[in-house]
């Protein structure tokens, strides 16, 4: 399929810092590629290149084949983490105002619905609930029609049912054929939504690929975790475990064997943690470090 | 650039304004305020440091009789005409003619002008008879009449200032521009709608202000409408767009604040709202003529007071347009989203 957008080679430097350092990667029409990264890795200074909102140093940028023009910014919707909204205007209004600066236009009435506003039309913005303000916003973000959706971090906040709902929004926006560019912290969220994902770390891509190919290519079937302390003898582990945090892990194809090696040594089993692998587990083993952690 | 887009921001900024309920209602008594504080303090005596125009003053600094009273001050004047104006606007409170035969003009209306005039006529008591009195009078102008075109023109000036200036800062602060900046919206699209909308908020107000001023003080307006409207929108521009070079940067709304004061209060003092600057310092009598407030206030003065007309004004007219002239185009420049 042919590549939507083409980000090649981009680099952006902040004083003291490289905040993007030679970043590459092609999105598919109608695919939802995921930015995995811990906060600082350089996602949303990505994103931010990516939207028109900052200049990268050096990079090149393909929409369709071509260099970006003025045209570029009727084809985005963007969905900001961080923005506010002019005070004073109903959530209505608000819509109007964005759907004005466009020439293409998703009616509104389709908009509303799908993005469930129907009941919060008249309401002042600044009233609106975390999960409702996402909705208005992801609604803004359509409101042009958009190609290519970008969406950063687009749930955090949000409690666990705002969230599953969100989810169940983006999907609905994937179902219409939409192009979606998205960071997130959440893996669970990137697992559920992303057909690619790359991992940032200090600004560069260390890892890309599906998400299930690369939890493949990087881990065995399943993940066993015992507690230390439930082990004879921390110096004396298990083949194949070894020590992360205050639990042994093995990481095998083979559960049985691990289970029976781990009862011939008269261990505990009371609690014993068998799970595949996340991209969590990805992530620690390919930077050394948590995804929430900077 | 494209029309919609600037009405529709036009219309949020303006649905901003009236909503803020607090907010407009400030914008609205904050000139009743200011009219009826003066109406009320100068309808007293005056204060205590007078000005006196001297015409055929002579050449030698030591001056005897009248002329040497402390706690005035003596201006010489060339014109007597001028000079005979001043009078009847309180810009002098008594003009003195050292020519022969000695006379001197007081205007009937001024407590100031009164004590004076017991003080000259004290001082020339060794010469009765001699000094001629002449009476200012005809159309008469109390301090609160001098004093209202520039309190309408503050108006504006808060007005322009702060609502362009500080509003997009603020826009900037909470990131409203990042998110028009990722529309298809234009940067000077933005300004355009701010400059319009903030327009047509002072035109409002500054025109409900002028009806129910007039009704509770009854103030002369002698000349032509049309010239007044020209005066007030040219310097509303020209303010909105020195609010305007403010916010171009600047991400706090402390320093914008603190800047947005700078320019406003030496428009205050120096702008001749509240007192002439006849006999001042010469370097702030220059610093005045650049200031957009000055030449808004002149001519109003001169349009209320003088019955000017449009030709009469279309010099600071004209200044006030270059001065916004210069001023967008800078800001427009130096415009950053971010």
């Amino acid at each position: 399929m042919a590549a939507l957008i083409e980000i090649e080679n981009l680099v952006k430097e902040y004083p003291g810092v490289r905040a993007v350092d030679g970043i590459s990667f092609a999105i598919a029409e109608g695919r939802c590629f995921g930015l995995l990264g811990p906060n600082g890795a350089g996602k949303t200074t990505t994103l931010e290149i990516l939207e028109g909102i900052t200049e990268p140093d050096v990079g090149q940028i393909l929409f369709r084949g071509a260099m970006r023009d003025a045209a570029y910014r009727q084809a985005i919707g963007i969905q900001f983490q961080h923005t506010a909204l002019p005070d004073f205007q109903t959530v209505d209004e608000a819509l109007r105002l964005f759907a004005s600066f466009y020439t293409r236009h998703r009616p509104l009435a389709e908009l509303i619905e799908l993005c469930n506003l129907g009941e919060l039309l008249q309401r002042d913005t600044r009233k609106l609930s975390g999960g409702q303000r996402q909705r208005l916003l992801l609604a803004i973000a359509l409101v042009n029609d958009p190609d290519l959706v970008f969406l950063d971090e687009p749930t955090t906040g949000l409690d666990p049912q705002s969230r599953r709902n969100f989810w169940a929004l983006i999907a609905g926006i994937r179902r219409d054929g939409k192009t979606v560019l998205m960071t997130t912290h959440y893996m669970e969220e990137a697992s559920v939504l992303c057909d690619e994902i790359a991992i940032i770390d200090r600004g560069q891509i260390i890892e890309q690929g599906a998400p299930r190919q690369l939890l493949a290519q990087h881990f065995p079937r399943a993940l066993v975790r015992i507690p230390l302390d439930a082990m004879p003898a921390a110096d004396d582990l298990p083949l194949g475990f070894a020590v992360h945090g205050d639990h042994a892990i093995a990481a095998t194809d083979d559960i049985d064997a691990a289970l029976a090696e781990l009862t011939r040594r008269h261990v505990a089993l009371d609690d014993l943690h068998v799970s595949a692998p996340t991209l969590d587990d990805l992530f620690l083993k390919l930077t050394g470090h948590g995804l929430r952690e900077p | 650039m494209n029309l919609q887009r600037i009405l529709a921001v036009v219309s949020a900024r303006n649905r901003e304004f009236y909503r803020d309920k607090a907010g407009l209602g400030w914008n609205l008594l904050l000139p009743f305020v200011l009219v009826l504080g003066l109406a009320f303090i100068f309808s007293g005596p005056e204060n205590a440091l007078y000005k006196v125009g001297v015409l055929g003053a002579p050449a030698d600094t030591g001056q005897t009789g009248f002329l040497a009273t402390r706690h005035i001050s003596f201006i010489a004047q060339e014109d007597e005409a001028a000079a005979i104006e001043k009078v009847r606007y309180h810009r002098i409170d008594l003009l003195v003619d050292l020519r022969d035969p000695p006379r001197y003009w007081v205007n009937d209306l001024s407590p100031s002008g009164y004590l004076v005039e017991r003080l000259l006529l004290q001082s020339s008591a060794t010469t009765p008879g001699r000094l001629q009195r002449e009476t200012v009078s005809g159309r008469p102008v109390r301090y609160v009449d001098w004093v209202l075109p520039g309190v309408l023109a503050i108006n504006v000036m808060f007005s322009s200032l702060w609502g362009v200036g500080w509003v997009i800062v603020r826009y900037r602060k909470n990131g409203v521009l990042r998110r028009l900046r990722a529309t298809p919206l234009t940067a000077s699209e933005f300004l355009v709608a701010q400059i319009l909308s903030r327009l047509l908020v002072v035109s409002a107000v500054s025109v409900l202000v002028f009806l129910s001023t007039d009704a509770l003080l009854d103030f002369p307006m002698r000349g032509s409408y049309l010239a007044l409207i020209l005066v007030f929108l040219a310097g509303t521009v020209a303010l909105i767009s020195l609010g305007l070079t403010v916010s171009t940067r600047v991400r706090s709304e402390e320093l914008a604040d603190g800047l947005l004061n700078l320019m406003a209060f030496p428009m205050m003092i120096l702008s001749g709202v509240w007192f002439s600057l006849e006999g001042t310092n010469l370097w702030a009598q220059r610093l005045a003529d650049l200031l957009p407030l000055t030449h808004m206030v002149e001519a109003a003065r001169r349009i209320m007071l003088d019955g000017a007309g449009v030709a009469e004004v279309m010099f600071e007219v004209i200044i006030l347009l270059t001065i916004a002239v210069v001023l967008l185009a800078l800001s427009a420049m130096a415009f950053r989203w971010q």
